[in-house]
């Protein structure tokens, strides 16, 4: 299945990108497991995340075709 | 109830205005508002600049789901809510919360709430320059 991944803010510009088509083998895979299968290792401890724009969570479920989002603390207003 | 994000300058007071004018001037007994600017200065450094990077489309979404569970949680009239983004200069506005309802508890309670939850769950990331050129990313709001 292939998902739409982005980066933003501090975390864009440490991994030089703003992101990336993943490519994964079957369903079944969660944000962390997406992380993981794209950086070699679980997702740091801040990070925040968003599934087809909504906020999502380490376990929360990815399917063929979503938009995932990874991104620091946000820090508005 | 609206939502906007602005790439330039804007000007709350204006906004304000136009905002208010959909509301029945005769129900609406309390108006609390929120302005943020930003300050030339922070965690003791002069700060020249700030790129304020967001989400197109979430940040939007969010905005809006904090705007509806405060309508949900209080009895308002109004609400508006509008956020800067790009390039910004000291001085400038970064954030305006504005609520009305027919009494000051609601219309006050709902705008810290809006204003709060927009801090700690809306997707805006600031990036500041500091006055030796240096720019670094904001890690946390500032408490209060």
């Amino acid at each position: 299945m292939t998902v739409k991944v982005l980066y933003f803010a501090r975390l864009r510009e440490e991994l030089g990108r703003d992101g990336e088509q993943a490519e994964l083998p079957a369903e079944g895979c969660t944000v962390a497991g997406l992380w993981e299968n794209l950086h070699g290792e679980p997702p740091p401890q801040r990070l925040m995340t968003a599934v087809n724009q909504s906020q999502a969570g380490p376990d929360t479920p990815v399917r063929d075709g979503d938009e995932v989002a990874f991104f620091p603390p946000v820090t508005g207003g | 109830m609206t939502v906007m994000i602005h790439h330039e300058d804007f000007d709350p007071w204006d906004a304000l205005r136009a905002a208010e004018q959909g509301i029945p001037v005769e129900a609406r007994g309390a108006a609390s508002v929120f302005v943020g600017r930003m300050r030339d200065f922070n965690e003791d450094d002069t700060v020249t600049g700030l790129f304020l990077e967001h989400y197109p489309g979430m940040t939007e979404q969010e905005l809006e789901r904090i705007v509806e569970a405060a309508q949900q949680r209080w009895p308002l009239l109004g609400v508006h809510v509008a956020h800067r983004v790009g390039e910004v200069r000291p001085g400038d506005a970064l954030v305006l919360v504005a609520t009305w309802s027919a009494h000051r508890a609601a219309a006050r309670d709902a705008c810290s709430d809006i204003l709060e939850r927009l801090k700690h769950e809306a997707p805006f990331w600031k990036r500041e320059r500091l006055a030796d050129g240096s720019s670094r990313w904001v890690e946390r709001n500032t408490p209060g």
